[in-house]
């Protein structure tokens, strides 16, 4: 057994959590460093675990043991190139977003409290290998968020964290029910185990199987076929409904809207890419033949989440709508991506690569989307703390007097459009690389949605910094160090990653080129799946 | 050989000329107060080192000049690693990228200095120069790039820079509008560039222009003329079509033109560098560097489409120069015109003319660009040429510098810009008639509206000071060099010496391309495999013509009798009427846009906004409705129907989401827990019965 670095990054935010729960109510102060010291903790283990990541390897820092046995569950964890960059990006922006709420002072002690909860339950979902406890993980997460919109939201808060909350449930519940039944087909929940019985068509035999017993119990005409595809979308749904795809996604610019600073930051950072990282762990290694054989609604769906997701934010009057609206645009690029590589095209050359392009470029993606996102959120947030208004009416050459916010939003933004040099472009290039000569159409549609991503975002510039000032603001203070700090730390990633991809893009290589390769099967292979 | 491989060294130092105004930018980006002398020095002198190091391999390339090949020195790098392969980038240095880079570093240099006086009582100096350097870094990383995805990484940032030198005054609206403005219509025609990228990765496997190898994508372009394409083209004029779209876009061509006239917002160095000498020339140089798949497919229809683009740009933008009254307005137009006239050689399979009137055009239009400053400095911020008039007796210097350029521009005899709009025509005619021939027009008008401008600048006398106006709005009032009233005066030496440096060029550059001189030495450095085109007296002397009858029309409307108050009618247009507001208002085309295109895209925005209000949440609502009421029933009819409760916490975990629900939040988390026991139960019981 290996020094045990995954269950330490998970619970050290759970030990934080409890100390908090000790130290009396008052004690702000000793509240916020224990919180942010817990944080970094986790944080600095990332770090370590970054640091002898192997690319070229396969799962690295397993730990496993059985946990219950009668239902051959396994404590099982474990990081590769799909997970490592979101241990990394919870690890990073958790802490940030426990400084942004440095000056907290309305309850302080369930804040932190349950701002570390939430860290343990996203490192948990990244570092579980094994259905049971990921899903526990995955759950546990929408606890602690419900309560922060629901206790520190904005004026909608109710609504919102009931919409976010529910939503996001209901997701869960069709996902916990297919799992149900692949256990009872299968005996597994263990993610590595189904995907390699995936990969051999055992899954397919089993699920056959499965749904003989059913239609002789029950007295229905069920096929095997049939079967799988319903199991494989009550599984789509949880993670889409979480990423958000387009249209499932409405809950997002309510929650993200009303959530206070940091927990924006944590939903649009991380939360959302548990959806992206699902697919990417479950939906395309479990069910491969299933989104072969729905990708043109798959895609269909990711095109609409970048257009419609771009022209709904620029409809948008709220300074932080338009923010919320921008992730589901990004994060359809990241969709794109990802069915891109489960495509059919053999006429392609070179598919293999154009198909790792694809997917390493969603996962880069999804990086730099918990950058850019994290720091607009923030952005909106050191605005609104000044103004208690999110109407980009109102607003309008704050330039002028705040320029360091100026800047940094110009930054923030222009990372966030896709600007050469900065870390947005690199993701989306690879997944356009990719994906345009595997489903050109999809792609072709897609770039649409880049010039309205434009188009929304630097009106939204315009509106809040240039033109002549609203004299309402005249005496505004400008950024002060600790959020110029803040911003500073995700700002030498925007660049770091946009001049230097390289090490994001090694991590992520291996593991998706083996993703690559379960869409390399023979037909013979699938036809018997089919069977 | 020997020369072969002192290339390959020296393109692999080609970075070094991006990177000192790269340097001198970050550094002033962390300069915390006004820091002017510290600004200016790191600006100007990077942009030296910068230039000398270009001009170093600029000199290198000439070495080339008996051979029958182009020589070329190239370094290549690895950027990233990805599946089994990496993307590549990489530096070369050939003369198309020697020249350009020598013009930009030269020129750029000059403009700098004369920056330092238009900018010198702007509160935010340095972070104009901040922003000067970093186009410069851009601009030169754009030029000495051997690969197109580098390349146009390079292109976006001179957008970005383009942006924010354009609403440098951003609180004035117009300026915070025009930024938008130019990075978006760009960013359209970005579009088919980034398609066209893409079809040249797919189809070559790599981004790389030349290798040493050979297995350049540009090295490779014959190759794609032999797959089929989109619209009845081959992938390579596919490619073609789809790149120059972009270059549409940089280069203001008809119809992505709107962009550049509104980018005169910004301060006047930085439409004499950006939006006339270098960046717009960017989708030209683009063009010409990637040449090869142009040309690849022999039988497509895009080069006669680069052709028309380009034809239509030059007649359509002059007739709107024709009509202007803001001295930058006139020279923004013309600036397009000539970028057409450019493009069209390009069409015309002129390599090599498209290339050459770039660089002069670069020389005189920085010229035009940065008189024109001296006089707006000169007058206190008038750039309204009806109130000007008679600057000649006022600014004698700032008069003949800007007289030179006018010269070039207009095509005079002799000057830079007679020959290179000579070759630009040549090429036509030879390709296309009908093309010439609007293009011929098209010179005689620029020679028209350019004399128009000088008589009523320079000529008759002052008129303005017969209103109050008080311009800019940015702090330029208390002006160093003292104004008697509203008289106007000459610039001090740091405006003027970058004009007379550059009507040097102005003047003499064109006879390096000129058929008469070594057989057109510009035409052998660039493409010594290709012979320069056979000469044609009709061509030259109608060239001639044409310009010499415009200058004197101008004369006849404008010079015969000037104007004597601001007030007066233009004689054009009392001659014109309504055909004279069309072109005034530059034929609708802004008003045109604003009522399709924009207003579509802004209903969009809207509409989509209202699917999610209320279709998609609408639908969710109902949902949570249809759940409630169903649990409420359940409910009524009996708990005890209910075996475990899993039926109950079930309808609790999904109904109603509305806000009328809110009071029933005490209990959630218990419920949610239950709903995860019965999921664990479940789970048990299922385990069990198999």
């Amino acid at each position: 057994m290996n020094f045990p670095y995954l269950t330490l990054i998970t619970f050290a935010p759970l030990i934080g959590a409890g100390l908090v729960l000790l130290l009396p109510k008052s004690a702000d102060k000793t509240i916020k460093i224990v919180s942010l010291l817990a944080s970094l903790f986790s944080f600095g283990l990332a770090l370590c675990i970054w640091s002898q990541f192997r690319p070229d390897a396969g799962l690295q820092f397993v730990e496993r043991a059985a946990w219950i046995p009668t239902l051959h569950v396994d404590y099982y964890l474990g990081v590769d190139g799909l997970s490592i960059t979101m241990v990394l990006l919870t690890g990073l922006i958790t802490p940030l977003a426990l400084l942004a709420h440095w000056n907290q002072d309305r309850s302080v002690k369930l804040f932190f409290f349950l701002f570390l909860l939430l860290e343990a339950g996203m490192f948990g979902v990244f570092t579980a290998l094994n259905f049971f406890h990921w899903f526990i993980f995955w759950e546990i997460g929408l606890i602690p968020m419900f309560f922060l919109i629901r206790i520190w939201g904005a004026e909608e808060r109710t609504y919102a964290s009931f919409k976010f909350f529910l939503y996001t449930l209901a997701g869960s519940v069709g996902m916990l029910l297919a799992f149900g039944f692949i256990y009872l087909a299968t005996g597994s929940f263990d993610f590595v185990q189904l995907r390699e019985i995936a990969q051999t068509g055992e899954l397919g035999r089993a699920i056959g199987v499965l749904v003989g017993d059913i239609n002789k119990t029950t007295g229905l005409h069920l096929t095997a076929e049939c079967f799988a595809n319903i199991l494989f979308w009550a599984t789509f749904l949880g993670f889409a409904i979480k990423v958000p795809i387009w249209p499932f996604h409405t809950w997002l610019p309510d929650a993200h809207t009303q959530a206070p600073t940091g927990g924006s930051m944590l939903l649009a950072a991380v939360l959302l890419k548990m959806g992206v990282y699902g697919f990417l762990r479950v939906v395309l290694p479990i069910f491969p033949d299933e989104v072969a054989i729905n990708l043109n609604i798959l895609l269909f769906l990711s095109v609409a989440s970048i257009v419609f997701g771009a022209y709904a934010a620029l409809g948008q009057t709220d300074f932080k709508r338009v923010v919320a609206y921008s992730s589901v645009n990004h994060m359809g690029y990241a969709m794109l991506g990802i069915f891109a590589a489960a495509a059919a095209a053999p006429s392609v050359k070179d598919l293999v690569n154009e198909k790792a392009a694809a997917l390493n470029g969603a996962v880069l993606q999804m990086f730099n989307h918990g950058i850019s996102s994290a720091a607009l959120f923030f952005m909106v947030g050191c605005i609104y703390e000044r103004t208690h208004t999110r109407k980009l009416a109102e607003y309008g050459g704050l330039r002028k007097i705040m320029p360091v916010y100026a800047g940094i939003l110009g930054v923030s933004m222009f990372s966030s459009l896709g600007l050469p040099g900065l870390n947005g472009f690199v993701g989306e290039f690879m997944v356009f690389k990719g994906a345009f000569p595997v489903v050109p159409w999809a792609a072709l549609v897609s770039l649409i949605g880049l010039v309205v991503t434009g188009v929304f975002l630097l009106l939204m510039m315009q509106k809040v910094c240039f033109g002549p000032l609203n004299e309402k603001w005249k005496s505004l203070p400008d950024m002060t160090g600790r959020e110029i700090f803040i911003v500073a730390v995700l700002m030498v990633f925007m660049f770091g990653i946009g001049v230097y991809p390289g090490p994001l893009l090694d991590a992520s290589n291996h593991a998706v080129v083996n993703l690559v390769k379960l869409f390399e099967r023979t037909p013979e292979i699938m036809l018997t799946l089919v069977r | 050989m020997e020369h072969a491989e002192h290339l390959n060294h020296l393109a692999s130092q080609q970075w070094l000329i991006p990177f000192f105004p790269l340097v001198a930018a970050a550094i002033q980006s962390l300069l915390k107060k006004p820091a002017r002398k510290l600004s200016a020095t790191l600006t100007i002198g990077a942009m030296g080192i910068s230039c000398a190091f270009a001009l170093r391999a600029f000199f290198a390339t000439l070495g080339g000049g008996h051979h029958e090949e182009v020589a070329r020195g190239i370094a290549n790098f690895t950027w990233f690693k990805f599946g089994t392969t990496s993307l590549d980038l990489g530096f070369v240095l050939d003369p198309l990228t020697a020249g350009m880079a020598a013009m930009v570093t030269f020129v750029g240099f000059w403009i700098f200095v004369n920056a330092t006086g238009y900018m010198h009582d702007d509160e935010n100096f340095t972070r104009f120069f901040c922003f000067l350097s970093l186009f410069a870094a851009s601009m030169l990383g754009l030029v000495v790039s051997n690969n197109l995805l580098l390349l146009f990484m390079c292109w976006e940032l001179v957008g970005l820079c383009s942006y924010l030198l354009i609403g440098f005054w951003y609180f004035k609206p117009s300026a915070a509008a025009a930024m938008k403005k130019a990075f978006i219509t760009t960013r359209v025609g970005d579009v088919g560039f980034f398609i066209g990228i893409l079809m040249l990765y797919q189809h070559t496997g790599t981004l790389n222009l030349y290798t040493a190898e050979g297995t350049g994508a540009l090295q490779q372009a014959g190759g794609l003329a032999t797959l089929t394409g989109w619209w009845g083209l081959s992938v390579a004029g596919t490619i073609a079509l789809m790149l120059f779209i972009g270059a549409m876009g940089k280069s203001a061509q008809f119809p992505l033109h709107v962009w550049l006239p509104d980018a005169m917002e910004g301060p006047t160095p930085v439409s004499a560098l950006i939006h006339a000498a270098t960046m717009v020339a960017a989708g030209v140089f683009m063009v010409g560097r990637m040449f090869p798949v142009f040309t690849a497919g022999a039988g497509d229809w895009v080069m006669d489409f680069v052709m028309w683009v380009g034809c239509i740009t030059a007649v359509f933008s002059a007739t709107i120069a024709v009509a202007q009254f803001d001295i930058k307005r006139v020279l923004a137009y013309s600036t397009c015109s000539q970028l057409g006239f450019m493009v069209m050689a390009l069409g015309a399979g002129g390599f090599v003319a498209g290339q050459f009137h770039l660089l002069t055009h670069a020389f005189f239009k920085a010229l035009l660009f940065l008189g024109s400053g001296c006089v707006i400095i000169g007058t206190h911020h008038e750039q309204d040429m009806r109130k000007m008039g008679g600057l000649k007796k006022y600014m004698p210097i700032t008069f003949w510098c800007y007289f030179t350029g006018y010269l070039a521009l207009s095509g005079f005899p002799l000057t830079a810009g007679f020959f290179s709009k000579d070759e630009v025509l040549l090429e036509t005619f030879h390709h296309n008639k009908a093309a010439w021939g609007l293009a011929t027009f098209a010179a005689f008008l620029t020679a028209f509206y350019m004399t128009r401008q000088m008589y009523m600048v320079f000529a008759g006398k002052w008129r303005g000071g017969e209103e109050s106006h008080h311009g800019h709005g940015h702090a330029h009032d208390d002006h160093g060099h003292g104004h008697g009233g509203h008289e106007p005066n000459e610039v001090p030496w740091n405006m003027w010496l970058p004009i007379a440096v550059l009507s040097i060029f102005a003047l003499f550059m064109g006879w390096l391309g000129t058929p008469w001189f070594h057989d057109n030495l510009f035409h052998h450095y660039l493409a010594p495999e290709e012979h320069s085109p056979e000469h044609s007296n009709l061509v030259l002397w109608l060239s001639i013509g044409v310009g010499l009858f415009g200058i004197f029309l101008g004369w006849l409307i404008y010079g015969r009798k000037t104007m004597e108050h601001a007030t007066d009618a233009d004689p054009l247009a009392v001659k014109l009427g309504g055909l004279f507001t069309a072109l005034n208002r530059k034929w609708y085309i802004d008003e045109l846009y604003e009522a399709t295109i924009i207003r579509l895209t802004m209903a969009l925005g809207v509409f989509f906004r209202a699917v999610d209000k209320a279709v998609v949440d609408g639908i969710l609502h109902a949902i949570a409705w249809v759940a409630w009421g169903i649990s409420q029933v359940v409910r009524l009819v009996g708990d005890d129907l209910i075996i475990n409760g899993s039926f109950d916490a079930g309808c609790d975990g999904v109904r109603g989401s509305g806000r009328i629900l809110a009071k029933l939040q005490n209990g959630r988390v218990q419920n949610y827990l239950r709903v995860m026991a019965v999921g664990v139960v479940l789970l048990l019981v299922v385990y069990f019965v198999k």
